[in-house]
């Protein structure tokens, strides 16, 4: 029966809505982990879609590891404002401050990992019992293995051998005092999908994901913006090239990539002859074969 | 819009997951169909390649594609169920690739819970053996609709079309003996690809579809439930603004049926009948929803509803029980408390039960029903009876994947102990 069809991106959308109002409805304090980068951006558009007309019924929660792209951050702040958004920031400098954290040293230092710390405390202290990400499976190895509804313990770790299972689209939100789950409403989305969503429902995102001029310099392979939080090497030098970012994360570790791509339409046919993955621009997981896996396992996103 | 991208916006999704045991080649074929419809990147490729030549393999090992966890790759085996994604232009694919090993039951039941279709791998030079009986029988207690045997190493028994044909008579024996409806065979060569993604050069008495085709052309609108309309309430809408001071929408996903504005409707459990005013969301009102789309209902009476009720067919409603006779899998190492308190999980439904009686177990190699032996433990199904503290709104699994199924949770721990289809 052909009226009943439904294309990839609405099935995709209505499990995502799905996922999100059943946390709504099973936990009591949940948060929404919102970085600026477009995965996040869609998680948050699926939100809103989820309660409409009411406005999203938690607030949105961004871990600040203080080395942003300030476009990122203003886009942010637009978006809270436009749609009345309540927006909890959570900043790493404080963990260090407070001497939680040990910022590392050296030319590859990140922040990236000292989130995990900054985070599980913000979850403490605000006694948040579920913190939605947009995680996607499709991204790295480790995340290939995750729940939708993930049980996290009182230390917030993850254990991926005696996960619950998942069937159906039964979740089963219920833990102890103390525990939290992280629940990630848009697992199934591929790159591709998030993408092609973003121009189906017009979405706006941070420009930087289009193409643009850029000081750049080259570290293993990636291109790097120039910025006063990545130290450069003497043999390092300072590039202007055409580029745009693939992903938004920590700006110490996410590389650019080279690109003319200026519209929604040259995004999706340019991720569509990619040859690599958008993890490949991240410095981060490039650390070891295990490097996702270990960090999840310690409460990472 | 150019071509191209509107093309990607008119795809389909199906959902499979795949069944074989340890070395049938499973995780090959995932390789396979991953790397020839080109799903895998680069720096993936060499990622693989880096850990191949580290375990001292000869060739790039596919399977490490799919095996994500440091345990797995230290031991080379399959722990948990792995999610993997590829598109065609005609549809985007998700695969819940699944262990083998018999003490993995509980993995292959979650992979199959929300399959269109099976993927069935049996070894040409072994034939239907113990593990195809037990797969296939999941495969059909989980009502995935369509079962496709991949016969598989076709290469290692000299591309025989009496080997293949063979296989397909003693298969078809034991779809009989279970009832699956729908079933196709291909032979393929998952290492070297023939009939995977391209046909094989190697088999030309073979002239049905390749895999990848097959995948890409089966009809799967028709396998959801549009007779029954059922309409779990997951939320309610009430804004907190002046614009929206009266509205009070119940948000959800449609289980099955299809709903239009005027639609006579009755509310369970209080049995009150009203109309279906308008099907509201983000993006405007619908003139019809149907499964699987998240919608809210605007009813036209201001009754009492909310989550955990259940929206259905004024002339057309799902059985109000409390007494339930199901098939479960149990998937903990606990075993089953006899006259055991779980809480149920059933749609938005959520109910304490008690398990009232096993009536038998099912030796799933041999499909002998087991009724001396009331122990319920971890992989083993069963046929049980249970009491719920209150009314369930159930139709059977045959009829409705969503309003047939539930999970048991144990009061204790939390965890999800079993998977149930009811009766």
């Amino acid at each position: 029966m052909k009226e009943y069809n439904i294309n990839h991106l609405r099935e995709l959308e209505a499990e995502s809505i799905f996922v999100i109002r059943e946390v709504a409805a099973q936990f009591e304090n949940p948060v929404m982990l919102f970085s600026g980068g477009k995965d996040s951006i869609v998680m948050f558009h699926l939100a809103r879609k989820a309660f409409a007309p009411a406005k999203v019924p938690f607030a949105l929660m961004h871990i600040d590891t203080g080395h942003n792209f300030p476009e990122t951050i203003q886009f942010r702040d637009e978006l809270m404002d436009e749609t009345g958004t309540r927006l909890i920031v959570r900043y790493v400098q404080d963990s260090i401050d407070q001497g939680k954290v040990v910022e590392e040293t050296g030319f590859d230092a990140s922040r990236n990992k000292l989130q995990t710390v900054t985070l599980l405390d913000g979850i403490e202290d605000l006694q948040v019992d579920c913190a939605m990400g947009g995680g996607r499976r499709d991204e790295e190895k480790a995340r290939a293995k995750e729940r939708f509804f993930s049980h996290r313990d009182e230390f917030g770790q993850w254990d991926p051998k005696n996960q619950r299972p998942e069937l159906w689209n039964l979740f089963n939100g219920k833990k102890h005092m103390g525990e939290h789950f992280r629940v990630f409403p848009i697992s199934n989305w591929t790159e591709m999908d998030v993408w092609q969503y973003i121009y189906l429902e017009n979405i706006k995102i941070p420009n930087i994901y289009f193409s643009h001029e850029r000081d750049v310099f080259v570290r293993n392979g990636n291109l790097l913006s120039v910025s006063d939080f990545i130290p450069m090497r003497d043999t390092e030098t300072v590039e202007k090239r055409i580029v745009r970012f693939r992903t938004i994360g920590d700006a110490t570790c996410t590389g650019a990539v080279e690109s003319e791509a200026n519209s929604l339409e040259d995004i999706i046919e340019e991720v569509a002859a990619s040859r690599t993955t958008e993890r490949g621009t991240r410095h981060d997981d490039k650390r070891s074969e295990a490097a996702m896996e270990d960090r999840k396992k310690e409460g990472y996103f | 819009m150019s071509d191209k991208t509107s093309g990607y916006l008119d795809m389909e999704l199906l959902r499979f997951t795949t069944a074989g045991s340890v070395d049938d080649g499973k995780s090959t074929l995932i390789g396979r169909l991953l790397y020839d419809s080109k799903a895998i990147f680069e720096d993936q490729m060499e990622a693989i390649e880096i850990s191949s030549q580290k375990r001292g393999d000869e060739e790039v090992d596919l399977a490490l594609l799919t095996d994500g966890l440091r345990a797995e790759r230290e031991q080379g085996i399959t722990i948990d169920v792995a999610y993997r994604y590829f598109a065609t232009p005609k549809r985007k694919f998700i695969i819940a690739d699944t262990p083998g090993h018999i003490q993995y039951t509980r993995n292959m039941v979650t992979g199959a819970s929300t399959a269109n279709a099976a993927l069935i791998l049996v070894d040409s030079r072994n034939g239907v053996i113990e593990q195809t009986l037990r797969h296939s029988y999941i495969a059909n207690l989980l009502q995935i609709p369509h079962i496709i045997v991949c016969i598989n190493k076709m290469d290692l028994v000299d591309y025989s079309e009496e080997t293949y044909n063979k296989i397909k008579e003693d298969y078809k024996k034991v779809a009989e003996k279970l009832n699956i409806e729908d079933v196709r065979f291909i032979p393929i060569s998952a290492k070297f690809g023939d009939n995977v993604v391209d046909a094989s050069e190697n088999m030309d008495w073979y002239q049905g579809a390749t895999l990848l085709n097959l995948l890409e052309t089966i009809e799967i609108v028709d396998d959801r439930n549009h007779q029954d309309a059922r309409f779990p309430v997951q939320y309610v809408i009430r804004p907190q603004s002046d614009e929206y001071h009266d509205y009070r929408g119940y948000a959800g996903r449609v289980a099955s049926g299809v709903f239009r504005p005027g639609d006579k409707v009755k509310v369970l459990p209080s049995g009150l009948e009203t109309t279906v005013k308008s099907i509201d969301t983000f993006d405007g009102e619908l003139d019809m929803a149907f499964p699987p789309q998240s919608v809210t209902l605007n009813l036209a009476d201001d009754i009492d509803v909310s989550r955990g009720d259940m929206i259905v067919s004024a002339e057309n409603a799902p059985k109000v029980e409390q007494e339930v006779e199901a098939m479960i899998c149990w998937m903990n190492e606990r075993a089953m408390m006899p006259r055991g308190k779980y809480t149920i999980k059933h749609t938005s439904n959520e109910a304490r039960c008690m398990v009232r009686d096993v009536k038998f177990k099912v030796n799933v190699n041999t499909l002998e029903e087991v009724t001396d032996d009331k122990q319920v433990g971890l992989n083993d199904i069963a046929c049980i009876t249970f009491k719920s503290a209150k009314p369930l709104f159930v139709d059977s699994y045959k009829e409705n994947r969503i309003t047939g199924s539930f999970i048991m949770i144990d009061e204790g721990t939390n965890e999800t102990v079993a998977a149930g289809m009811i009766l």
